[in-house]
């Protein structure tokens, strides 16, 4: 098959804004796993529950999915920083948090699909939005919105995300603890506060992210497990706790998924930004932006 | 004074209890006990959308027997436990109805894995079992006493794909090549398998040929690709999710093809029909049972208005037209045999099932001797004219035209695809 100069720049296209959206997913992850060694496997299905409060939103109050996922990140926030005081109490505090607090989160990720399914069901959810069924053509290059809203609303969140690392007291702390609690408490800043700040964050981003899902997709209550393995990949591959790592990760694997399917097949697209990954990691065992 | 009153209410109690067992013991067995029928069903899990509509469906056919004085002079009991869409529990669910409730007779749940799990448990049991909605599942088990409800016959992928293939091989000019796009899973392969045998029957050429991960989020550019090869017919295998994205994909990308659709599964429940609305404009999909003109059998239309009613209620698939009729007509043919052969046992049941013509609400059902249908039946209907979002336009058969088999068209096919998107 000839690979025309419209699929390959579509497909380029496809691969960035896709890319964007992993990034959104997997941002939370990264806080979570890269800065705070707690390997919250259950992060994408938090996700799944945010997109089913934005479906509740849209549906209640016709509110835009976006904005009601802007508006649910201080209530997931909140949640985050209570789930971190259990996850601290029974696993962290007793020094047992690596399989233990695995196991923690993997049962957390069925009894929250449990608890949906009862909710809402196993069909199909979905919102309406004008952007949603819209597609913008440039000659040869289409972008739909579907996808381009989710990709815009994925880097504001992401530069947010850096300037409050960067710029903020707390979000320097935050780094901080990654790299030397006992350091920080000379500072007089509690390590578990601001880890306790940090999941709360990591959890909110997960309000957002559930926007993004439920713009891009139909929703059911299993639909967290197709992204674990991409956002645990995209963690590793930008580096551990790296936001800048997260993006170009995300980004890659989105090209990398679009352009196998072009050029190969769409069968191998998995296999091959996979493969990628673990070819970067044999070069880089730290990631791309990781410490080495 | 107080002993003997003891003594006189002792005495009293167990006259009372004797006298009670003596009315139970003459009373004839059949008024206390009723006809038990079990079997699981999806109520919860990925296949619940369509169990609870089979089960609400069910239930409304054991009001309508028992109104009518029962089977075998018994009233009906349906006995279910949900199976949660999961095989792994249909051991278990058969071995209380079987040891415990000690039912009379049994059903499968809902689907092909569910029925494959029920199937051995019937075997050794040597009772009937009909499979509601199974893809050839006694091809390997060759069970002498099972039936299937799905109108599919013994190569289901062939069936599936075949009236899709016909409605396309009726365009003016004949279309050439054909572009496949399945799932790269067990139910994509035989679709895949069935575009293949039915493509090649037709001296059709297959110009794209792919599968892609059940995970893929967004197929825009599996779209493209397909759009990049020309094909005058792109046939499409999905499970539901992958059918919703598949559709989204190809009106962003603004597929241009002779004809689109196949075997998208799914597409057919008011949930899809609900999100996509105007996007289904155009495909032809497969269907099992649509309201047109000649596939309206007696009563189908008087108990789809009854379960249109109860439906809502019990917040099921609120126009039915996927399984509902098919669930009742399972448990009427069930009936049917009983009361023929006066029996409940597989060894009456089963060889009269497989020599009778059955009369349903879907229509006469003749069981081959697989126990599939002998005479497959299924339809391909294009959607047409769909405005907006409303499920309600789905109801009846203004959107949804019948194109094949020619015994049940109900109007004409649009091509190009593009001319249908409107």
């Amino acid at each position: 098959m000839t690979v025309t100069y419209p699929l390959l720049i579509n497909a380029v296209i496809t691969g960035l804004l896709m890319g964007g959206f992993y990034a959104a997913l997997s941002v939370g992850a990264t806080v979570a796993f890269g800065l705070l060694d707690i390997v919250n496997i259950a992060h994408p299905t938090f996700a799944v529950i945010g997109a089913y409060a934005v479906l509740v939103l849209n549906r209640t109050f016709n509110i835009d999915p976006i904005l009601a996922g802007l508006l649910l990140t201080p209530v997931f926030y909140g949640a985050g920083t209570l789930l971190y005081r259990v996850y601290y109490h029974f696993f962290e505090r007793r020094g047992d948090d690596a399989m233990r607090g695995l196991a923690f989160f993997f049962g957390l990720m069925f009894l929250a699909e449990v608890v949906l399914i009862i909710l809402f069901g196993v069909d199909f959810r979905y919102v309406q939005a004008p952007y949603i069924t819209t597609t913008l053509n440039y000659g040869p290059i289409a972008l739909p919105l579907r996808l381009a809203v989710p990709f815009a609303g994925s880097l504001v969140m992401l530069v947010a995300l850096e300037l409050f690392l960067k710029k903020t007291f707390i979000g320097h702390a935050i780094v901080a603890v990654a790299q030397d609690p006992f350091a920080l408490r000379l500072v007089a800043a509690s390590p578990v506060r601001i880890k306790r700040i940090a999941f709360g964050v990591a959890c909110a981003s997960a309000a957002l992210a559930g926007a993004f899902i439920i713009v891009i997709e139909p929703l059911q209550p299993a639909v967290g497990r197709d992204f674990i393995g991409r956002v645990f990949a995209i963690c590793v591959f930008g580096g551990l706790g790296s936001l800048p790592g997260t993006v170009v990760a995300a980004i890659s694997l989105g090209l990398v998924e679009n352009l196998t399917t072009v050029f190969i097949g769409p069968s191998w697209s998995p296999a091959v930004a996979f493969g990628a990954l673990l070819a970067t990691l044999a070069w880089r065992p730290s990631g791309l932006f990781g410490r080495s | 004074m107080t002993t003997l009153s003891r003594r006189v209410m002792g005495a009293a109690t167990l006259g009372a209890l004797a006298a009670l067992s003596a009315a139970a013991f003459s009373l004839p067995a059949a008024a206390e006990e009723p006809l038990k029928i079990g079997f699981s069903m999806a109520e919860t899990g990925p296949l619940a959308g369509t169990g609870k509509s089979a089960l609400l469906a069910m239930t409304m056919w054991a009001e309508d027997i028992n109104a009518k004085g029962g089977l075998l002079g018994r009233q009906v009991k349906l006995v279910h436990y949900d199976d949660q869409s999961n095989p792994a529990n249909v051991p278990a669910i058969y071995a209380k109805l079987l040891d415990i409730d000690k039912v009379d007779l049994i059903n499968s749940g809902y689907g092909t894995p569910i029925i494959a799990s029920t199937i051995p448990i019937a075997m050794q049991h040597d009772m009937v079992l009909i499979g509601l909605f199974g893809l050839a599942n006694n091809a390997k088990f060759k069970y002498d006493k099972f039936f299937g409800i799905f109108p599919a016959g013994e190569k289901p992928a062939l069936t599936i794909m075949q009236p899709f293939f016909d409605a396309a091989m009726t365009m003016n000019p004949k279309p050439k090549t054909v572009a496949a796009v399945y799932p790269e899973m067990e139910f994509g392969h035989a679709i895949m398998n069935g575009i293949k045998a039915v493509a090649s029957a037709a001296g059709l050429q297959i110009v794209y040929d792919q599968g892609f991960p059940p995970s893929m989020t967004d197929l825009t550019t599996v779209v493209r690709q397909i759009q990049a090869t020309n094909p005058d017919i792109v046939a499409i295998g999905t499970q539901p999710g992958q059918s919703i994205a598949i559709v989204r994909a190809i009106s962003e990308v603004g597929l241009k093809a002779m004809i689109v659709g196949g075997g998208m599964t799914g597409l057919q429940t008011p949930d899809a029909e609900g999100l996509l609305g105007e996007q289904l404009n155009g495909f032809v999909n497969f269907n099992i049972w649509l309201p047109a003109p000649k596939m309206q059998y007696p009563g189908v239309m008087d108990f789809l208005k009854r379960y249109q009613e109860r439906a809502k209620a019990a917040g099921v698939d609120p126009i039915g037209y996927y399984m509902a009729p098919w669930a009742y007509a399972d448990l009427q043919i069930l009936s049917q045999a009983v009361e023929a052969t006066k029996s409940t046992a597989g060894d009456k049941l089963g060889p009269y099932m497989h020599e009778t013509t059955f009369k349903t609400l879907i229509g006469d059902v003749k069981l081959g001797e697989s126990g599939e249908w002998a005479n497959p039946r299924m339809l391909a209907a294009q959607f047409q004219h769909v405005t907006g979002n409303d499920i309600e336009q789905f109801k009846g058969t203004d959107k949804l035209i019948v194109l094949s088999p020619a015994e049940y068209k109900s109007g004409d096919l649009i091509y190009p695809f593009q001319d249908a998107r409107h």
